[in-house]
């Protein structure tokens, strides 16, 4: 039981990073239609940034804003000088635009970082809290509060301010937000701004955990694109349920099965997923149109 | 002028013109590995354009099926005493029954479904690679003994570079003529639309499971040969890297055109070598290029260049 509620812990501590990502992936997704692959390098630069940050003499909570600050720079930039020049271009073309964006990131990272792997200091210590037979780390509560933090935070701006209600129009259908006056060139840019901070965010709080290095980003570009599609694409509840779900398969893949397969055992459920519901576990049952 | 353009036989007797002067210009064994190289990746880029040029249907894990028949060269002389040329058959026919295996559920899956679903094949196929160590070498790789082609061993850089040019040629001549069957154009159909395809008779899910299989044998056979001539293989042939640069071969020669994947291929394989000296930039360069080149050509090389000049003429 407590080897259960062990890697219970651990797989939602994972999960709240899968999730993280998948919400931003969802939260581009829907105002833009496009699959952003730089997603995870966001999280790099959250957590890369805060490492370097601090090792030039920064506290913690100004090496992170300052870094959060680069990435939400860096997601605004690849809005506008990569995806809105190539408006109206097709889904694998606009694929190939943030995979390029990715690579260039990571290309950049290495140059202004270096190629080692960096952690940074927990939180609060390193001492686990004993829970019911298992033990639990800090910085683990610390990524999951933050994701449920910045869940709660988001549903309230979306569904609660006017700004985040043109986000929503804007989603479920452009022209007749456009039609109503919302500004949509400025959506599109907040979402992707948005985006960034959430990835970098979780940058920071995971890499005590996680380690980083510049080229992190695409496992976790990888594993936050399967919970948002194991959710349902455009799905804000479901890329949450999604990340939860595959960092738990995982670590209890890993644990009770073998650590070698749980990349795989994870994209074995998405594949069995995707073949009973083709639009994910949340996703809306359209029909086509012809 | 228009109809020189046009013709089926055109990009074949061009690609031959380039194959016959390489080896005059270039003659170092050097340049010659990066051109055999280059017609290896162009003939994996080719498959790929018949399932995304042809059939419109996307893989983001294409170099596992290239990683297939990589392995299948290198496993079955080395593990199983098997000749390396019925290997190399071997792992086209297994890439091919995978294909089908896999595609039969997954290619009813659209848009980004299907690239999450392609992604995470790859992504298995390359950690059975790397994780199978007594069979695969792990990640270190495996060595690969060499072939021999009715009693000719083939060595050297001169002997490869006509391998693979052979190889490439007879992989563009049957994608032409595969463009300009009745499947060819059945592909087509569902490119544009699937339902109007289907209402037109066409076995939708057939033609697309086809293209898969013959996409999966062109991505195999490419791995075989790039496993035979380097002599050694490691996972990375698999991995979402790889894919990822099959897939920007295709687009970035132009989605669809035979030649232009050649020419996506060269590019792709000859900017890495010629960016040795800038290492560190290497990387940053090639993401900017990939952007660049999706950005303003998002047709792609050739038929942009072919908009161009069909539109100069009279």
């Amino acid at each position: 039981m407590s080897e259960f509620l062990q890697l219970a812990f651990s797989g939602l501590t994972v999960g709240a990073i899968y999730a993280l990502i998948g919400l931003g992936f969802t939260l581009i997704y829907n105002a833009s239609d496009v699959i952003n692959f730089a997603q995870g390098d966001f999280v790099m630069i959250g957590g890369m940034g805060t490492v370097f940050l601090m090792a030039a003499g920064l506290p913690l909570p100004v090496a992170a804003l300052i870094a959060l600050a680069a990435a939400v720079l860096v997601g605004l930039l690849l809005h506008r000088l990569a995806i809105e020049p190539a408006r109206g271009a097709s889904p694998v073309t606009l694929i190939m635009i943030t995979i390029g964006a990715s690579i260039f990131i990571k290309g950049v990272s290495q140059i202004i970082f270096d190629k080692q792997f960096h952690s940074l200091p927990a939180f609060s210590g390193d001492t686990p809290i004993p829970v019911g037979g298992a033990t639990i780390l800090p910085q683990s509560l610390w990524v999951m509060g933050t994701a449920l933090a910045l869940v709660v935070a988001l549903y309230l701006f979306l569904e609660h301010t006017l700004v985040g209600k043109a986000v929503l129009a804007t989603a479920a259908n452009r022209l007749a937000a456009k039609l109503v006056g919302i500004n949509v060139a400025l959506v599109l840019a907040l979402a992707f701004g948005l985006s960034a901070a959430i990835g970098a965010l979780a940058g920071v709080v995971a890499t005590p955990i996680t380690l980083t290095r510049y080229d992190i980003g695409t496992l976790f570009t990888l594993k936050g694109f399967a919970a948002a599609m194991l959710g349902g694409m455009g799905n804000p509840v479901g890329a949450v349920v999604g990340g939860l779900l595959i960092g738990l398969i995982e670590t209890f893949a890993a644990g009770y099965l073998s650590s070698t397969y749980k990349d795989a055992v994870a994209f074995l459920m998405i594949l069995l997923v995707l073949l009973f519901l083709p639009r994910g576990l949340f996703g809306s049952r359209s029909v086509e149109r012809v | 002028m228009k109809a020189v353009l046009r013709s089926r036989l055109t990009p074949l007797l061009a690609l031959a013109l380039v194959m016959a002067l390489v080896p005059m210009i270039a003659p170092t064994s050097f340049h010659l590995r990066v051109a055999a190289l280059v017609w290896i990746f162009a003939l994996a880029a080719l498959g790929l354009t018949i399932l995304m040029g042809y059939a419109g249907q996307v893989s983001l894990g294409h170099a596992g099926f290239l990683g297939i028949g990589a392995y299948a060269v290198a496993i079955g002389p080395a593990r199983l005493g098997l000749d390396p040329i019925l290997c190399l058959v071997l792992g086209a026919v297994l890439a091919g029954l995978v294909a089908y295996g896999v595609g039969r559920p997954i290619l009813k899956l659209k848009g980004y479904y299907l690239a999450i679903a392609t992604l995470g094949f790859g992504v298995i196929v390359a950690l059975v690679l790397h994780s199978e160590t007594e069979l695969t070498g792990g990640p270190d790789g495996m060595a690969v003994s060499r072939i021999t082609l009715f009693g000719w061993r083939v060595t050297g850089a001169l002997n490869w570079y006509w391998v693979s040019a052979g190889a490439l040629l007879v992989g563009a001549l049957l994608a032409l003529n595969i463009a300009a069957s009745p499947t060819g154009r059945a592909l087509r159909a569902l490119h544009d639309s699937e339902v109007a395809a289907a209402g037109a008779g066409i076995d939708v899910s057939a033609k697309k499971l086809a293209a898969f299989v013959v996409a999966a044998v062109y991505a195999a056979v490419a791995g075989g040969l790039l496993a035979a001539m380097n002599g050694l293989i490691t996972p990375e042939a698999a991995s979402f890297s790889h894919s990822v640069e099959l897939v920007a071969m295709v687009i970035i020669g132009g989605l669809g055109s035979v030649f232009g994947t050649v020419l996506g291929a060269a590019f792709l394989v000859v900017l890495p070598q010629t960016l040795t000296a800038f290492q560190e930039y290497e990387q940053a360069v090639l993401g900017l290029l990939i952007m660049v080149f999706m950005i303003f050509l998002p047709q792609g090389i050739v038929p942009s260049l072919r908009a161009l000049i069909e539109e100069r003429l009279p």
